[in-house]
């Protein structure tokens, strides 16, 4: 009997002990990403790298046209994928609640949520630069804007169905009409939530890659034209870490440092907003 | 002396008789339009929804378009050809089909247990203040761009992969027959095992995240009578927390799956691109998206480009089962919890 008790408590603390080690591990990995991205991107950190363009190979330069790129197309994406979004959203959330429409969206928008996002850089391409026979920046947020739609869809929803039934019912009772009282009344009271849920959006296509490789492709050169193709950070880093050039690689570094901590900016801003709520 | 709020109702009153004449047409005016806008309101909102479904029928729909020209000239036998010769024009998708599963597997291998590790130590070992914090820190790795990962897993990973572990496993299993195979070749480094090494610390967030939310809604009754019961903390987990749990755990594991079998950037830059299927893990290789990331823009020709995107097409169906999948198990745990 004594064995038997020792036996299990050796089991148990055995798998405590792993769990712990398992944590650990994951943090780790967090640690050791952070660390050498930090060391790499602050060495090659000056302010070259905000007011210069991208160089050729051999000479020294910055990031200037990659991060007026990565913003715009980011901020495109953003303006062209949110009102789709928090508007299917309010639809699942208010009118069909319940309906058939709603169920089948919602399960969709789950699938898009998690699709390789280099499919969407396929689809882009099929759609978008295929028919109009060249690279664009256009097409770039577009595809980038196809990522937010989800995301965005998903918050709205989720927001709009924790606002309590009695707000809406009063809104009715002195006979606000439904849309205002949406627009006046429930988007009032979700605000928090949906603002973070399209920081979080930002957060996730402000690093994507993927489907940017061939619809807004790359620039060496300052662009304002959208129906030409644009720089990314995500773009220029690929290009620059698989260059064989030290001074780009270098480049490629520093640039990753900077969409990291805009990334863990923006989630951290988001984490914060949906805490206050909570606790208000 | 009268409060003013009062004369202010007086006077509204006194001016809305003055003006009922006219209010009569501007009242039904403005309630017509308020109903208009309440309809335009509500249809917008609905086609948005709508939308959705379109882009998802758009996806399809263009791969599918998109891919006829290979699939009119390869046909099924796409699906069991190595050969991959942009000069010939012989295309087949063997080779990164094979990439995609063993890097996601290798994958899958490392993460599920450990995450699942971290989901147990989050809910049942961890001091209370602590628990956030740590949530917190595993989700930002979740939150850190794939392309972070194709950087470091090519400077530093890799290089130290060669290094070390490397090394280690070619001398440790070199002897063994089966193994020996799987372990053989130089250590390069780059290589299918790196990409799923990688891909294992990317999709570490995602496993842990949904099965501490769905270990943290196994009802506290349960637990409690198995603690009463002299369970210890290990065999609570086990016995109770773990077959309460089964179908959100498993969403969760596919959940990650699909993210595995689709990342592009992390894997691309690790796992070497090169059209051939080896026994060795340790050597180069490709996988779909890896493909296409590194291939299609400098596709010539429409046999080229079509065979790419048919690529992107057998992704997209793979990823859509495991997602659908992993959806209805979510769903059915949230229906069952809530």
């Amino acid at each position: 009997m004594a064995n038997l008790y020792a036996a299990r408590r050796r089991k148990n603390t055995a798998t405590m002990v792993l769990s712990l080690a398992a944590t650990a591990f994951g943090l780790g990995w967090l640690v050791l990403i952070l660390g050498v991205l930090l060391w790499e991107g602050f060495s090659g950190l000056s302010l070259a790298v905000f007011t210069e363009m991208t160089p050729p190979p051999g000479s020294t330069g910055g990031l200037l046209n990659a991060i007026m790129g990565s913003l715009v197309l980011t901020g495109l994406a953003v303006l062209i994928g949110t009102p789709i979004g928090i508007l299917a959203g309010t639809y699942m959330a208010e009118y069909g609640r319940h309906d058939r429409l709603t169920s089948v969206v919602r399960f969709i928008n789950d699938i898009l949520l998690s699709a390789p996002s280099i499919v969407i850089g396929l689809f882009i391409y099929e759609v978008m630069v295929y028919p109009m026979g060249h690279f664009s920046g256009w097409a770039g947020s577009v595809a980038l804007a196809v990522i937010v739609i989800p995301v965005v869809v998903r918050t709205t929803e989720d927001m709009l169905t924790l606002v309590p039934d009695t707000l809406r019912e009063a809104a009715a009772s002195i006979g606000l009409p439904r849309s205002l009282m949406i627009i006046r009344i429930a988007y009032r009271a979700a605000k928090a939530g949906m603002v973070t849920g399209v920081l979080l959006a930002v957060a996730r296509i402000s690093g994507e890659t993927a489907p940017l490789l061939f619809t807004a492709l790359n620039n060496q050169f300052w662009s304002s034209n959208m129906n030409a193709p644009v720089a990314s950070l995500p773009v220029v880093i690929f290009q620059f870490a698989l260059s064989p050039y030290k001074d780009w690689q270098a480049l490629a570094w520093t640039g990753a440092l900077i969409i990291t901590m805009a990334v863990l900016a923006l989630s951290i801003t988001a984490r914060a907003l949906t805490t206050t709520r909570k606790q208000s | 002396m009268q409060p003013a709020g009062r004369r202010d109702v007086v006077d509204l009153a006194l001016q809305g008789g003055a003006v009922r004449a006219r209010e009569a047409v501007s009242r039904s005016q403005a309630l017509a339009r308020l109903r208009l806008g309440d309809v335009a309101f509500r249809h917008l909102t609905r086609a948005a929804a709508v939308m959705v479904l379109l882009i998802l029928s758009g996806v399809i729909l263009s791969l599918v378009i998109g891919s006829l020209p290979a699939i009119r000239e390869f046909g099924l036998g796409f699906l069991f050809s190595e050969r991959w010769n942009p000069v010939t024009e012989k295309f087949g998708a063997m080779a990164p089909i094979y990439g995609t599963i063993v890097t996601s597997l290798i994958a899958m291998l490392i993460a599920v247990p450990i995450g699942l590790m971290i989901a147990m130590f989050l809910t049942e070992l961890c001091p209370q203040w602590l628990r956030r914090p740590i949530g917190t820190a595993i989700e930002l790795l979740a939150g850190i761009p794939s392309i972070i990962y194709g950087i470091w897993g090519l400077f530093v990973f890799a290089p130290f992969l060669q290094e070390t572990l490397q090394p280690f496993l070619i001398t440790v299993f070199g002897e063994i027959p089966v193994l020996s195979s799987l372990f053989a070749g130089p250590p390069y480094g780059i290589g299918t095992l790196t990409a799923g090494l990688i891909l294992a610390i990317m999709v570490l967030p995602f496993i842990t995240s949904i099965s501490r939310d769905v270990f943290d809604a196994v009802p506290p009754v349960l637990k409690e009578a198995a603690y009463g019961l002299g369970c210890t903390t290990w065999e609570v987990v086990r016995f109770v927390v773990l077959p309460y749990t089964r179908v959100g755990v498993i969403g969760g594991i596919m959940l990650g799956l699909g993210r595995a079998l689709g990342e592009t950037m992390a894997v691309t830059f690790v796992i070497g691109n090169a059209h051939r299927i080896s026994a060795s893990v340790l050597a180069p290789g490709t996988t779909i998206s890896a493909t296409i990331a590194n291939e299609f823009t400098e596709a010539v020709g429409d046999l080229y480009t079509s065979s790419l995107i048919l690529l992107g097409l057998i992704l997209f169906v793979i990823t859509f089962f495991v997602l659908a999948a992993a959806r209805y198990m979510l769903s059915r745990i949230n229906k069952r919890i809530g």
